[in-house]
């Protein structure tokens, strides 16, 4: 059961990795998830239903994925609209699109076919089923965490992360920022449908409406991550965004256990984790309000003395 | 190396705030030339600077930099060889990543590949290089812990390693107090003579731009009213550039800093 918490955190995770790119690594608002997530699910579902091989079937998600985010970057960059906006448009027009990739139906189900969760138990027979899913997912997650983590070295990778920093300085370089962002905003969309595929695997099922509020879960997950510790190494980053999504889904699990004590049902999850963006978010800034004020203390401190200090050699 | 010829911007074209902001410019600058750029302020010097490297398009004219013409090229291309400082620190390096990153970012100008070359080699050889500025042990510290001038030094040091065929200098000092300006301005003069660079810059304080390089322009309302070289330049006081404006414009030059600034 508890095994259940993990594997549907680390499924998140991808998506979480994805918005981490996009929101923190590329400074670029993106909410074209809450429809990349459903294409990535519907183009599983639909493949594998069709007969397509399960890692064919993750393949043309994570492509699909890459597809609409460029869709994205591109609105943006050739309309000079901001990213924001460009992502809405995106999402809306997706929620048609994936209706029309599950056949005109809003939900398509993995009912009697193979999929990535009934193979993994035939798989790793040494463990038991629960196990042999959170084993095989996890696989799934590193490896994509470490190609992640390999690409943001790379020079491509690094002028991304300066892009999300300084555009300027990244023009100041001769790239051609619109170039990063298409690049950046589809692998960051291609992973968050790629965990669409999965989890349509998971839940057994591709539904239209898959991924409303998934962005502001992203969130919410990337935040409590970043609770954890502190850091600016792509590794570590990526880490805290797996670690953030098991934590989110943990809360979630909780709450869907013991929530009716205080009468919380999951009809009220996404209030729930609205606040917890908003209290993650306040409590970041009044961190930031005490490190400065403490740091003015310091200061004065130091001037004082160092006056002080003065005064008494004139004496 | 850089010739600019009838090069106009019109802000605005068409509404109520229509501004001319450069009338009609032509400028050729030769190679190894380094020329300073004075005037008051709104007289079109960071339009001249903006349009000369892509910010924005021009309204009419022409630019032909080394050869090819680069009127209509994006900003990013011209970038290849033309480097640019701003007056504010923040703008030439990224404070989110650390200083080997940011410079193995500018190490090589276009996109880039999925090489990772940043190696122990190229570290030694970024630390050589951060020496002047004494930065060479903060490798892996993030950008925005630096000081302004700090990063107006990293700024200039990226900028010179990619090697560009000219830089512009847009009062790339203006923001830093005297001691970090006076490093920074230091750090400038010997990378132009060490890498033999053409160089514009602009610059508020009238006798540093007659010290300072080997030509001399003065912008008024959008145009060039002034162009000293060489032997002339040398022969320039702060009094004698003041009494030519008046003389050219019939007006009292108003640059206070120009004016405080002038011993």
């Amino acid at each position: 059961m508890l095994e259940g918490i993990f594997v549907d955190g680390l499924v998140f995770s991808l998506m979480v990795i994805g918005i981490l790119i996009s929101y923190r690594i590329l400074d670029f608002a993106d909410l074209t998830c809450d429809g990349s997530v459903a294409t990535g699910a519907a183009v599983a579902t639909m493949a594998i239903v069709n007969g397509l091989p399960i890692p064919l079937a993750l393949v043309l998600s994570f492509l699909a994925g890459v597809l609409a985010g460029m869709v994205t970057a591109a609105i943006h960059n050739k309309l000079k609209i901001p990213g924001l906006l460009a992502g809405i448009l995106t999402m809306t027009m997706l929620y048609s699109i994936n209706l029309r990739i599950l056949g005109n139906k809003a939900n398509v189900p993995l009912l009697r076919v193979e999929t990535l969760y009934s193979k993994l138990p035939k798989i790793f027979t040494y463990f038991s089923p629960e196990w042999a899913s959170l084993v095989g997912t996890l696989l799934v997650v590193l490896f994509v965490k470490v190609l992640i983590d390999i690409f943001f070295r790379t020079d491509l990778g690094v002028s991304m992360g300066a892009m999300g920093g300084n555009e300027q300085m990244v023009i100041s370089q001769g790239i051609n920022p619109e170039v990063l962002k298409l690049m950046g905003i589809g692998i960051s969309n291609g992973l968050i449908a790629l965990s669409g595929g999965m989890l349509a695997q998971y839940q057994g099922f591709a539904d239209a409406n898959l991924g409303q509020g998934m962005i502001i879960q992203g969130l919410a997950a990337i935040m409590l991550g970043e609770f954890l510790f502190s850091t600016n190494r792509i590794s570590l980053l990526t880490l805290r965004a797996i670690l953030g999504a098991i934590m989110y889904k943990a809360l979630m699990f909780f709450g869907r256990k013991y929530g009716y004590m205080i009468h919380i049902t999951p009809n009220d999850f996404k209030l729930l984790t609205g606040i917890l963006v908003i209290a993650s978010l306040f409590i970041a800034q009044t961190r930031s309000v005490a490190s400065s004020k403490g740091a003015k203390k310091k200061a004065m401190a130091r001037s004082l003395a160092r006056h002080e200090a003065a005064l008494k050699e004139e004496n | 190396m850089l010739d600019i010829t009838n090069m106009t911007k019109v802000f605005y074209p068409g509404t109520v705030n229509e501004k001319m902001a450069l009338d009609d410019v032509s400028l050729h600058v030769n190679k190894e030339d380094v020329v300073c750029v004075v005037g008051s302020n709104g007289s079109g010097k960071s339009t001249l600077f903006n349009l000369i490297s892509g910010t924005y398009p021009l309204t009419s004219g022409k630019i032909i930099f080394d050869g090819t013409d680069v009127t209509h090229s994006p900003e990013y291309r011209r970038a290849m060889t033309i480097g640019r400082i701003f007056q504010d620190p923040t703008k030439g390096t990224a404070a989110n990543m650390s200083i080997e990153d940011n410079m193995i970012t500018a190490a090589s100008k276009g996109m880039k590949g999925l090489r990772i070359s940043l190696n122990n080699e190229k570290r030694e050889m970024f630390r050589h290089l951060l020496e002047p500025i004494g930065l060479q042990n903060r490798l892996k510290d993030n950008v925005g812990l630096l000081s302004g001038g700090q990063r107006q030094a990293l700024t200039l040091l990226m900028t010179v390693m990619s090697k560009p065929k000219m830089v512009l200098l847009d009062e790339h000092t203006a923001a830093l107090d005297p001691r970090n300006a006076q490093i920074v301005m230091d750090l400038t003069e010997r990378y132009i003579k060490e890498f033999r660079l053409t160089a514009l810059m602009v610059t508020h304080n009238m006798q540093f731009a007659i010290d300072f390089g080997n030509r001399l322009i003065m912008m008024d309302e959008g145009t060039i009213i002034l162009d000293i070289r060489d032997e002339e330049k040398s022969r320039l006081t702060v009094n004698e550039l003041v009494r030519l404006f008046k003389n050219l414009r019939n007006k009292e030059f108003t640059s206070d800093e120009g004016l405080l600034t002038k011993d």
